[in-house]
């Protein structure tokens, strides 16, 4: 870029030299790999065997949070996805929707965040797009990726609990949307707190290599625990018991629950997943998990049962029990 | 020094609340006949359908939810109100949480924004002066709501408005009062209630004074109960404790924040600013006189209902025939015997007060009982 | 609407009318306003929407505490006894 361009104009989407110089001098130089470089109108890729293809579009505000950017979590999320699957995430497409006016200085700092997160994962974003609107009509950048992986660990699915299976959860819940509202403007709040945000591949990859039978996996975004729990429990047609003193949750995301009248089982992560395996090696798949720096507090949760089904009930430390629910009503503006 | 982890998590321990639990089935088996306990307040209500606290009690110990979610007993033409405000040209509403989610006969203030209206929510009521400097152009209309607990925060932000001279913040007050709450549940020759939980924070403000004239007026116990399940726990022994013993006295277990007196800096500002409204409608409960407050007439200024008054010609608005709110909140029915409950009034589609916001009796039935 | 959770104060604003209170590592500016009595750094107090509504009385809360300790302890002898 030439050192005058401080902001994104409407003329770096105009498919003319501004344009170019833009892609080069940014997403060329961060994401460089040959399938992207041949710069055709599509990437050509090749496969062996099942392949898992997944999109998300994300338009988190604010932009920069504590522990990330809306660049990691757009690689990141993509990649678990395919990741959640039981795919190794091989291939990304991007696509960016910038508002003219946007800095580039602030537009380098999230594609820099997406190539380092890229590179954890072995991951190359191959093809992509970059559309520059008025100002007014896009909240600064929304970036969409799809991901395509080669399945590694077939007949992972919502649908596959059964009564018997432990449910485990990957780390404390709650930091990711607990750290966007505290960014949030009108919120004046200090803390320590950072997002969750993180690769899962890792982790998964070697929850595959050490043959651990996965029933289902899913990582808890949108909707938080609550969510996930609940998809499952109506796909399989199963109950779910957790024991809520399980589950773990740090202070600050309590305080803030505590704060606002939020549960943390509502709130969003984004480097946090829940699973299920057979009862009998949930010991074992916990011990691999904790391996890893962001899974220390990984746990088991709950178990799989046959009566209730479709219902997940928490049982309290205080002997009573209730369902978790849904999360529902306006909880949080855009977190992903 | 006590820990600050102490203050809730000793109110919470699991071991305590066996054991309250416990010495309530010792008590509550030497009384005879059932014991029906109004918490007033939607605060008590959350807890105890959160902690489960009424799986953990004996089965002549009802609890019947009363009218305290000040989201929930404002009434539909009081929504359209804010609606009507909001879709006035260079108008801010600002109001606070579950008030954007409630719907009025148009439509929830929510579904307003989506249309483009100005409607913000707030967690501090101080932000409105804010929004009001940065938006000079502007009307600013607090749409006010909330018990004895909420009102000093308005009065407060009336004085600052006042003080510093912002002229384009004004008021839709729609503030309400516990006293003639209870009344108008006790007012019912059918209602079963003879114990009251007295509120926590409204309790804070206005003092344990409050309740009196209902302890002598109806001979009911009422015991000002703190929000942790322990505080629920104590009180609902400290009550049934009364009822063995025949007596009937007001009694506070959340004596580490509430006071005879409560706030009197906090009741003066109030006063300061507003007064009683001769009329406000409930819903749920209909109209009851006196059991509200309004700006003093030398606030007019700031007064939208009068400023927009020609705007805000709405009729009563009274909820579907079948919603039985009205029957639940004096502890004549339950939200089961609701013909709608679970049916036709949902969360997310709500026919009556006690399915709006998460602190009504019906709401909390729906998404926490039946385990 | 009413949550109960008590904070500490941690910082003095008095030129501004307000404190800033911390709960389990969250910290947060509120107005005091409505509190006539001085408040001071570690004063416990329950905040509502963005104000301090009183001061917690640490003594009172404590011996709640130990009350309940004793219940507890009554309750184990018992079931011991039994």
């Amino acid at each position: 870029m030439a050192d005058n361009e401080k902001t994104v104009q409407l003329s770096h989407g105009g498919g003319g030299k501004e344009m170019n110089r833009l892609i080069k001098s940014i997403f060329f130089k961060a994401f460089n790999n040959p399938i992207l470089a041949s710069e055709e109108d599509a990437a050509l890729l090749h496969f062996e065997g099942q392949a898992a293809f997944t999109t998300d579009s994300f338009t988190v505000s604010p932009l920069f949070f504590a522990g990330g950017n809306i660049g990691k979590l757009a690689i990141a999320g993509t990649v678990n996805d395919l990741a959640m699957m039981g795919a190794e995430p091989q291939y990304l497409s991007c696509s960016f929707i910038i508002e003219e006016g946007f800095a580039i200085k602030d537009l380098k700092t999230i594609v820099d965040s997406m190539a380092e997160e890229l590179h954890k994962s072995g991951t190359r974003i191959v093809c992509g797009d970059t559309k520059v609107v008025p100002k007014g009509c896009a909240d600064g950048l929304f970036i969409n990726t799809s991901g395509v992986g080669r399945v590694l660990k077939p007949q992972i699915s919502v649908k596959n609990l059964r009564p018997g299976d432990a449910i485990l959860v990957s780390g404390d819940i709650g930091r990711h949307g607990a750290a966007i509202l505290m960014a949030r403007e009108g919120l004046t709040l200090e803390s320590e707190l950072v997002s969750d945000c993180a690769n899962l591949w890792p982790v998964v990859e070697q929850l595959i290599a050490c043959n651990i039978e996965v029933h289902a996996m899913r990582d808890a975004t949108r909707g938080g625990l609550a969510a996930v729990l609940n998809e499952w429990a109506g796909a399989s047609n199963v109950g779910i018991n957790v024991e809520e003193s399980k589950i773990p949750v740090c202070d600050e995301v309590k305080g803030l629950c505590e704060l606002y009248g939020f549960e943390p089982h509502d709130l969003a992560n984004e480097g946090t997943f829940i699973l299920a395996v057979p009862g009998e090696i949930a010991e074992g798949a916990l011990e691999i998990i904790q391996r890893y720096g962001h899974c220390q507090q990984a746990a088991i949760i709950g178990h799989v049962e046959e009566t209730h089904p479709g219902k997940v009930v928490l049982k309290t430390p205080w002997g009573s029990s209730r369902y978790l629910d849904l999360p529902q009503g306006e909880l949080l503006p855009r977190i992903c | 020094m006590i820990a600050l982890k102490q203050l809730y998590q000793g109110f919470r321990d699991p071991e305590t609340i066996h054991n309250l639990a416990k010495e309530i089935a010792l008590h509550a088996a030497k009384h005879d006949g059932n014991i029906y306990i109004m918490e007033v307040c939607g605060g008590h209500t959350h807890t105890i359908m959160k902690y489960g606290l009424n799986q953990l009690l004996p089965d002549n110990i009802e609890f019947v939810h009363g009218p305290g979610c000040p989201v929930c007993v404002m009434p539909k033409e009081r929504i359209d109100h804010a609606a009507i405000l909001a879709s006035q040209p260079d108008v801010i509403l600002v109001t606070l949480g579950d008030m954007i989610r409630v719907p009025g006969s148009n439509g929830s203030l929510a579904e307003f924004r989506a249309k483009g209206c100005d409607i913000r929510p707030l967690y501090d009521p101080l932000d409105a002066l804010t929004i009001a400097k940065e938006n000079p152009g502007k009307q600013v209309i607090f749409f006010a709501i909330g018990f004895e607990t909420s009102t000093p925060m308005t009065a407060v932000l009336i004085e600052q408005a006042e003080k510093q001279g912002i002229d384009n913040l004004l008021f839709h007050i729609n503030h309400v009062l516990v006293p003639p709450a209870i009344d108008a549940v006790m007012a019912d020759p059918l209602a079963k209630v003879n114990a009251f939980i007295g509120p926590a924070h409204v309790s804070v403000i206005s003092g344990a004074k409050l309740y009196r004239p209902a302890v002598t007026q109806y001979g009911t116990p009422v015991v000002v109960s703190g929000f942790e399940p322990v505080d629920v726990m104590e009180s609902i022994l400290r009550i049934v404790k009364q009822k063995v013993d025949g007596v009937a006295e007001l009694d506070v277990q959340y004596s580490r924040a509430v006071s005879e007196e409560g706030n009197v800096h906090a009741q003066q500002k109030v006063d300061q600013y507003l007064t009683i409204r001769p009329h406000f409608r409930w819903r749920g409960l209909g109209p009851l006189g006196e059991s509200a407050l309004m700006l003093k007439p030398e606030f007019a200024h700031r007064d939208a209902e009068m400023i927009y008054r020609e705007k805000l010609n709405v009729p009563d608005i009274d909820d579907h025939k079948a919603c039985q709110c009205g029957d639940i909140l004096r502890g004549i029915a339950k939200p089961k015997d609701c013909k709608v409950f679970g049916r036709g009034c949902t969360p997310e589609t709500p026919l009556g007060s006690c399915m709006v916001s998460s602190e009504g009796a019906c709401n909390a039935y729906y998404r926490y009982n039946g385990v | 609407m009413c949550l109960s959770i008590p904070s500490r104060i941690v910082a003095l604003h008095p030129d501004e009318q307000a404190v800033t209170v911390e709960t389990l590592g969250v910290k947060r500016k509120v107005s005091s306003h409505l509190m006539n009595e001085p408040l001071a750094l570690d004063d416990y107090v329950l905040i509502h929407i963005g104000f301090v509504m009183n001061k917690i009385d640490k003594a009172d809360a404590e011996q709640s505490l130990a009350l309940y300790q004793e219940i507890v302890e009554k309750m184990n002898e018992q079931e011991a006894q039994s």
